[in-house]
């Protein structure tokens, strides 16, 4: 075995691991944390692809603004208590079921799709760095990208307008 | 613009079929799914979309960087400006119901209920 091979299945593996245990854990911080450890790998796997560009935002945007606003978010709820009563099992294994019927047919259907090889005449492994996407990103995607920041000048406002404390709310 | 040194292909790529990525992704999404369903709290059901939309992102820059196709990556970055506005709002809206009900247990928000 290759050890590009061996790097790839074990960072597969951490993210796989980390993201059930996003699902599994009964405390919600420790969900947070194993949520930011598959986001690092995940930027692990950016990188091993050379998309080095997503890397650093995914670490920048995910695992730095989005985590520390669950974090945030978690601590400011004060969730300590953990009596969250599950569902029930027949509900779970329901959904298990669900995801694993989901699982399958995927599974049978990249079975018979054919993937094209890597085309290795004209492949351009600068794809990934920020040049390529910059020339990108200010030609043909530039009305989107202003439109991005819009879209977050909404979400702000809009953050800031559900969050604000109204005239007869409780205190607690 | 004088050509750079030579690039070339990144070993993963030429070693690694694209298929496993999908693999991968699929994995992913799924446990997305699985959370969404079994788990009550409301942040961890959000958590489980944050999955759900890594595994997308996963795929849409495996998909990209074997074809180098810049598409796909720019499509990448919109989603993680989508997502980060989503989480602003969502979270804000769980602030709220824990303000209304003083839980986010999700079971509880049964008003709507048929």
């Amino acid at each position: 075995m290759k050890p590009i091979e061996i790097v790839f299945y074990v960072l597969t593996g951490i993210t796989l691991l980390s993201a059930i245990t996003v699902v599994t854990a009964r405390n919600p911080i420790h969900s947070v944390l194993a949520l930011i450890a598959t986001f690092f790998c995940l930027s692990g796997h950016y990188i091993l692809m050379n998309a080095q560009f997503l890397a650093a935002v995914n670490i920048i945007v995910y695992a730095g603004a989005i985590m520390v606003l669950f974090l945030f978010t978690i601590m400011f709820l004060n969730l300590r208590r953990e009596d969250e009563e599950s569902k029930t099992n027949l509900t779970k294994m329901a959904a298990v079921v669900v995801g694993g019927i989901l699982m399958v047919t995927m599974l049978l259907v990249f079975r018979a799709v054919q993937l094209p090889a890597v085309n290795e005449g004209n492949f351009d492994a600068r794809t990934g760095l920020v040049e390529q996407l910059g020339i990108m990103l200010y030609s043909d995607y530039l009305l989107p990208f202003e439109l991005a920041s819009v879209l977050l000048l909404v979400a702000m406002v809009g953050a800031v307008m559900l969050g604000k404390r109204e005239a007869g709310d409780r205190h607690f | 613009m004088q050509p750079t040194q030579q690039v070339s292909i990144p070993e993963l790529i030429q070693q690694v079929p694209l298929n496993y990525y999908l693999i991968v992704s699929t994995a992913l999404f799924v446990i997305g799914i699985i959370g969404v369903l079994t788990r009550r709290n409301a942040i961890i059901i959000f958590m489980s979309i944050e999955l759900m939309l890594n595994a997308v992102n996963l795929l849409l820059i495996a998909f990209s960087s074997y074809r180098s196709d810049s598409a796909g990556q720019v499509f990448v970055f919109f989603i993680m400006a989508v997502a980060a506005a989503e989480v602003a709002v969502g979270l804000a809206i769980i602030v709220m119901i824990y303000r209304n009900i003083r839980s986010i247990d999700v079971g509880l928000l049964n008003k709507l209920k048929w």
